[in-house]
């Protein structure tokens, strides 16, 4: 790790001033962000903590929605009795998630910029990285590319997002409140991040003078029916290879609403809108969960090692939504 | 003896030396000109505090000591216990989050000191494997897995024990995981093998003694 200045800032107006310097980056968790560091593939020349700043509260709001505090640590957030009982779907996507350890350091605002775990980007012995090095290349694309992505993606990178946290929340409908000198803005998960297209350096819409306050929920619909499904190469303490954020509204048998993000398959958190069209106003059986599976994954353009991902977003979502009907 | 050496005058130059090169901020290029002038004069303690990443006063309160440090900001928690106060029964074993053996308690929460600086965790309470037992006897699960055989070769032990310690409070304040079938349910957690396991992963164990480990922790968890 290069060395670097440290100040340990008490208001978000302290933060606010310190990012007009593009060299410096906020320390929350650091779980992301020291690993990349010891990586050589962040160097900033001064981290500001922000860990000692106002932003850990968890509102429950009375309307039904909830603010969260960007400093909230993912395993208060998992444990909080209102995310449990208003979004499981958002518990069991954190819980997913790293170990506990990591957890309790990793914050929700950090966790919305988690950087892609693709080995081209996190290793400096390879060159060719357009979105640690823009115009290098990307040497995943004709590399060992099995953890990829299979929608979405461009010429310049085929990277996929990382979190589970973060596909959960695309599929509660969540939005994100930044803060800079100019004032707030609120940026909906939708928009949030970002496909790589020609400018893979930049893996969301935040801008580096921003600081992410808050995440907030909007009622959910789907408390009563969700499931966050995750498929990955060992049973624990690992990255999905797929995973599937389903949320159902029913009447009777009836599917009234749908929500299917897809995490692990893209840039982003992959909300497949046709499948959850292909849901809607109809009975939810066997014919129907095929239906949006095929959808789920349509446009779908495999690399030499990720073909088999197609088939596993397909199952992964008839058995996400199979579970979240009888949860 | 790091502590001492890393004070030194010598130690603060060579860092300045290394991060002129690397470093073109602002920033850097104001401290270059004042411990330029440091280097040419006599010490300057101020001009030196000042460089890019050079060490600075950090006091950490561990295992209930307070230890006064001079520490760059990019020292890790873990190489702090272990290099600079010597507390070495915390392990390094991947340095990158992934492994577990550093595991240690601040302010009661299992962390990976690997993944933390130590200036960012000035004033917390730190506990180590060092700080666990009691006078008298080893914490409950210290003797469990003593008991229990859990462990071949020992080095991911210290991880396994803090991370025990902590989990088994976790786990008596009605904590979900992702073994938990209903995260809506409320109420004590049941530790199930399934749920110890899942608990547990994020200490992994290269000699593969997990049937112990389980062992061990299901019967401290009677105890503590």
């Amino acid at each position: 790790m290069h060395a670097f200045d440290y100040i340990r800032a008490e208001r978000v107006d302290d933060v606010l001033a310190a990012l007009a310097d593009s060299n410096t980056k906020c320390l929350a968790g650091g779980t992301n962000l020291l690993d990349l560091m010891k990586a050589y593939v962040e160097q900033p020349a001064r981290l500001v903590d922000i860990t000692h700043l106002p932003l850990r509260e968890i509102q429950a709001l009375p309307e039904g929605g909830m603010r969260i505090g960007a400093l909230v640590p993912n395993s208060d957030l998992a444990n909080d009795a209102t995310v449990r009982a208003r979004y499981p779907l958002l518990a069991q996507a954190l819980v997913a998630g790293a170990s506990p350890q990591l957890r309790n350091m990793a914050t929700v605002g950090g966790n919305l910029l988690r950087r892609t775990r693709c080995h081209y980007f996190t290793d400096i012995g390879f060159s060719a990285c357009n979105k640690r090095d823009p115009g290098s290349g990307c040497a995943a694309r004709e590399g060992s590319n099995r953890i990829h992505a299979i929608l979405g993606a461009s010429d310049q990178c085929i990277a996929t997002h990382p979190s589970d946290m973060c596909v959960a929340l695309a599929a509660l409908d969540a939005v994100v409140e930044a803060r800079s000198a100019s004032g707030v803005r609120r940026i909906p998960m939708d928009g949030f991040h970002r496909l790589p297209g020609t400018t893979p350096q930049r893996d969301t819409e935040l801008r580096h003078d921003e600081l992410i306050t808050a995440v907030l929920l909007p009622a959910s619909p789907f408390a009563e029916r969700s499931r966050y499904l995750k498929v990955r190469d060992r049973a624990s303490y690992e990255f999905a290879l797929v995973s599937v954020a389903a949320g159902l509204d029913m009447q009777g048998d009836t599917v009234r609403d749908a929500r299917i993000v897809l995490g692990g398959v893209a840039h982003r958190p992959w909300r497949a809108k046709a499948a959850e069209r292909a849901l809607v106003d109809r009975v939810l059986d066997d014919k129907a969960l095929a239906a949006a599976a095929t959808a789920a994954t349509e446009g779908a353009q495999p690399y030499r090692d990720n073909a088999f991902k197609v088939t596993l977003a397909q199952r992964a979502v008839a058995r996400a939504l199979r579970e979240a009907s009888r949860a | 003896m790091n502590t001492t050496s890393l004070t030194s005058k010598g130690a603060a130059r060579r860092r300045f030396l290394c991060g002129t090169g690397a470093l073109t901020t602002g920033i850097a290029a104001s401290a270059c000109i004042r411990v330029g002038d440091a280097a040419a004069a006599p010490a300057n303690a101020a001009a030196i505090a000042q460089a890019p990443g050079a060490p600075v006063p950090v006091r950490l309160r561990v295992n209930g000591h307070d230890y006064d440090l001079q520490l760059e900001p990019r020292v890790t928690l873990l190489d702090a216990l272990r290099e600079y106060i010597g507390l070495t029964g915390t392990k390094k074993g991947c340095d990158r989050g992934q492994c577990g053996a550093c595991t240690v308690l601040v302010n009661d929460r299992r962390i990976n000191a690997c993944l933390a600086l130590a200036i960012a965790h000035a004033g917390d309470r730190i506990r180590t494997v060092e700080g666990l037992a009691g006078a008298a006897a080893l914490h409950p699960v210290q003797a469990a897995f003593i008991a229990h055989d859990g462990f071949q070769c020992g080095y991911c032990t210290s991880g396994q024990i803090c991370s025990a310690v902590a989990m088994l409070v976790e786990a008596r304040g009605d904590t979900i995981s992702a073994a938990t079938a209903d995260v809506r349910r409320k109420g004590p957690v049941e530790l199930t093998d399934a749920e110890i396991r899942e608990r547990m992963s994020g200490n992994l164990c290269r000699c593969g003694a997990y049937v112990g480990i389980v062992a061990a922790v299901r019967d401290a968890a009677k105890r503590v």
